[in-house]
């Protein structure tokens, strides 16, 4: 006959023991979440590599550092669309960037009470504007908009020595900087929310004091709340240039789908996936091959570029510690 | 209404009075370019006899592997197979309905069907070496239009398309220089000019930006009111772009000689005909893999050929000439195990 202090143990025992076995189970399926992510990542960059592997290996290096792209004589070269997508983004992050910011410090410090959730859901719904809706709103609106406009800018801009030159070109409204404000708009609503999100978490205590001591506004959000939020603020602009890395139809429609390197952000480009997104359709062989070589250089792109930003954030990070 | 109800209410009936097998859904896959004209169709057809044709628009090198690989019942596609490639898979092809591509411009001060170009002059304008629509070439061309000192915009598709095959493919005709460096493809290395997504692409653009020209299907520039050229043929004569010179371009072209119909109608030598038409082949197996689909197929064109010719031209398509539609029903005859 067992006491009842044993049976207890016994009880407690067993119920450990069921928790020890749903605790592994958990851990199991939380670690299959994660490696699903990496198997899908691996996944679709082995696929695009071996549906590319006739022009990524066939044609070599020829392929990273040509800028011809000629399907009737079988020449790829990928040069073209990887400026493109480059310069957009870039372009597109550094307008909607400072504005993301702007609207984000408004609504969490200056703004008052009533108009924050509106103005907050407003930009949520943003966001989940479809990228083709963008892309007929540019071409119908906002490239004739453009067009009336670029004289105006090439007479301005355009005579500034050094960056001048980036501002000269027919005014067709169409082009890398037509592309880059339309992806500004796109990536905007990313990068705002999550950084009226994260300025939000700040506790309120670090801001309150820092008014206590006579700070003003702008000295609290850029003494306070942005190094304190800094991670998260960089994440969500990554987030944002990521989005504008891939982005395709809104492009398609206002970029100019010519293959071209040019200096000047007035004239039309390509980008990376508006090619494919053009071409995919009717390629056949090579062809079909270079496209799918020139989805595996976009993984390698956004790879390098987050690669790049990540490192700089580091070094940062290192350099205020010391 | 009441009228067609009955009909397919009887046509049902009667099917199923003498035993004959139920509705055939059937499925083709291909080129975008006929997608409209076979859904308009295919919707008669199946009030009238019962059977489905579903027809999936995606492009004319799917269309090419779906019906290679036998998933579909036919393929379309705007590029013909050679001979050698229909043997290859025991394909055969056949042109179902002709289009016509017509350079769209926006000038001021140019009506509509105005302008006049020629082919060479065409070739150097999407070279890139007329540059200026004052150009003392196409002043040459047309002594009554008052042509503004303005600079002329390229605007080409940017998708791969079976018109930009077929305007390549006439550009080449007309233009030695053209063939040697730019070619014939469905995407080619543009020189000069900027990339259109589509029909609606390209006449977007053109409706936008002044100076501009570019080329479209016929229905687009119809539909979009755009601005379009007339064109000096391979006869030398000046023709307009419309119903009359593209079935003109058909019955001029020659197809009596042509293998399995592998013949691109551009620069076709009659004095009425458009110089850039078009058309778009159906692709079918010599032996059906499914015979009651096979019989269907041929049913729905045979139908197509003789009761579609209204629709076809309300959709801006023009039918094929009533000889060619002989010639097809002979090689389908003589081609095609029934």
């Amino acid at each position: 006959m067992s006491s009842p202090i044993a049976i207890a143990t016994r009880a407690i025992d067993l119920r450990s023991r069921a928790d020890a076995r749903h605790d592994a189970w958990f851990r199991w399926l939380l670690a299959s979440c994660g490696l699903l992510v990496l198997a899908a990542l691996l996944g679709a960059a082995l696929a695009t590599l071996w549906g590319g592997r006739e022009v990524l290996f066939g044609h070599g290096f020829a392929f990273l550092t040509s800028a011809e792209w000629n399907p009737v004589s079988g020449e790829y070269g990928a040069l073209a669309p990887v400026y493109g997508t480059l310069v957009t983004s870039l372009v597109a992050l550094l307008l909607a960037v400072p504005v993301a910011f702007g609207i984000a410090m408004f609504l969490t410090e200056i703004a008052p009470a009533w108009m924050r959730a509106p103005v907050a859901s407003a930009i949520e719904l943003l966001a989940s504007i479809p990228s083709i809706i963008y892309g007929m709103w540019g071409l119908f609106v906002f490239v004739p908009f453009m067009a009336r406009v670029e004289p105006a800018i090439s007479a301005t801009l355009g005579r500034l020595p050094l960056v001048g030159g980036l501002f000269q070109g027919p005014p067709i409204g169409l082009g890398l900087l037509t592309a880059g404000i339309v992806l500004a708009v796109m990536i905007l609503p990313f990068i705002c929310a999550v950084m009226r999100e994260v300025f939000q978490a700040v506790p309120v205590r670090l801001r309150e004091s820092a008014y206590a001591l006579g700070a003003t506004t702008w000295e609290v959000v850029w003494h306070i709340v942005l190094p304190y939020t800094r991670g998260a603020v960089v994440g969500g602009i990554f987030l944002g240039l990521g989005r504008a890395l891939g982005e395709t139809m809104a492009v398609t429609f206002v970029l100019g789908n010519s293959y071209a390197i040019t200096g000047s952000l007035l004239m039309p480009g390509t980008s990376i996936s508006s090619a494919i997104a053009n071409e995919f359709n009717e390629a056949v062989g090579t062809h079909r091959s270079a496209l799918i070589a020139l989805g595996f250089l976009l993984f390698v792109v956004t790879f390098v570029v987050l690669l790049v930003a990540r490192l700089m954030l580091r070094r940062l990070a290192r350099r205020e510690g010391a | 209404m009441k009228a067609k109800q009955l009909r397919s209410f009887i046509a049902a009936a009667m099917m199923l009075a003498s035993g004959q097998a139920a509705a055939v859904d059937i499925t083709g896959a291909g080129a975008s370019f006929v997608h409209p004209i076979i859904s308009r169709w295919s919707a008669t057809f199946a009030e009238e006899t019962g059977h489905r044709v579903n027809y999936q628009s995606i492009g004319s090198g799917g269309g090419i592997a779906q019906i290679k690989a036998g998933t579909v019942d036919f393929g379309a596609s705007d590029m013909p197979l050679d001979t050698a490639a229909l043997d290859e898979h025991g394909l055969v092809q056949f042109p179902e309905v002709i289009g016509g591509i017509v350079p769209a411009l926006n000038v001021a001060g140019i009506e509509p069907g105005t302008l006049v170009l020629d082919g060479p002059t065409l070739a150097r304008v999407f070279m890139g070496e007329i540059t200026r629509w004052n150009d003392p070439a196409l002043v040459a061309l047309n002594r009554d239009v008052a042509l503004p000192d303005a600079a002329i915009t390229v605007v080409h598709r940017s998708d791969g398309s079976g018109t930009t095959f077929n305007f390549s493919d006439y550009l080449g005709k007309v233009s030695p220089e053209w063939k040697e460096k730019v070619g014939r493809g469905t995407v080619v290395k543009w020189p000069v000019g900027i990339g259109g997504k589509g029909n609606e692409g390209v006449s977007a653009y053109v409706r936008q930006m002044p100076n501009s020209i570019g080329y479209v299907e016929y229905a687009f520039a119809v539909q979009n009111k755009l601005g379009y050229a007339r064109m000096k043929n391979a006869a030398g004569k000046v023709v307009a772009p419309d119903t009359a010179s593209f079935q003109a371009a058909a019955a001029t072209a020659d197809w009596a000689h042509a293998e399995h119909f592998n013949l691109l109608m551009t620069n076709a030598p009659g004095a009425e005909a458009w110089p850039i038409t078009a058309t778009s082949w159906v692709i079918l197996h010599r032996q059906p893999k499914n015979p009651a689909n096979g019989k269907v197929v041929l049913d729905f064109f045979r139908w197509a050929f003789e009761h579609g010719r209204e629709q076809a031209i309300e959709l801006d398509y023009v039918p094929l000439p009533p000889a060619l539609v002989t010639q097809i029903e002979a090689y389908w005859k003589a081609e095609i195990r029934q």
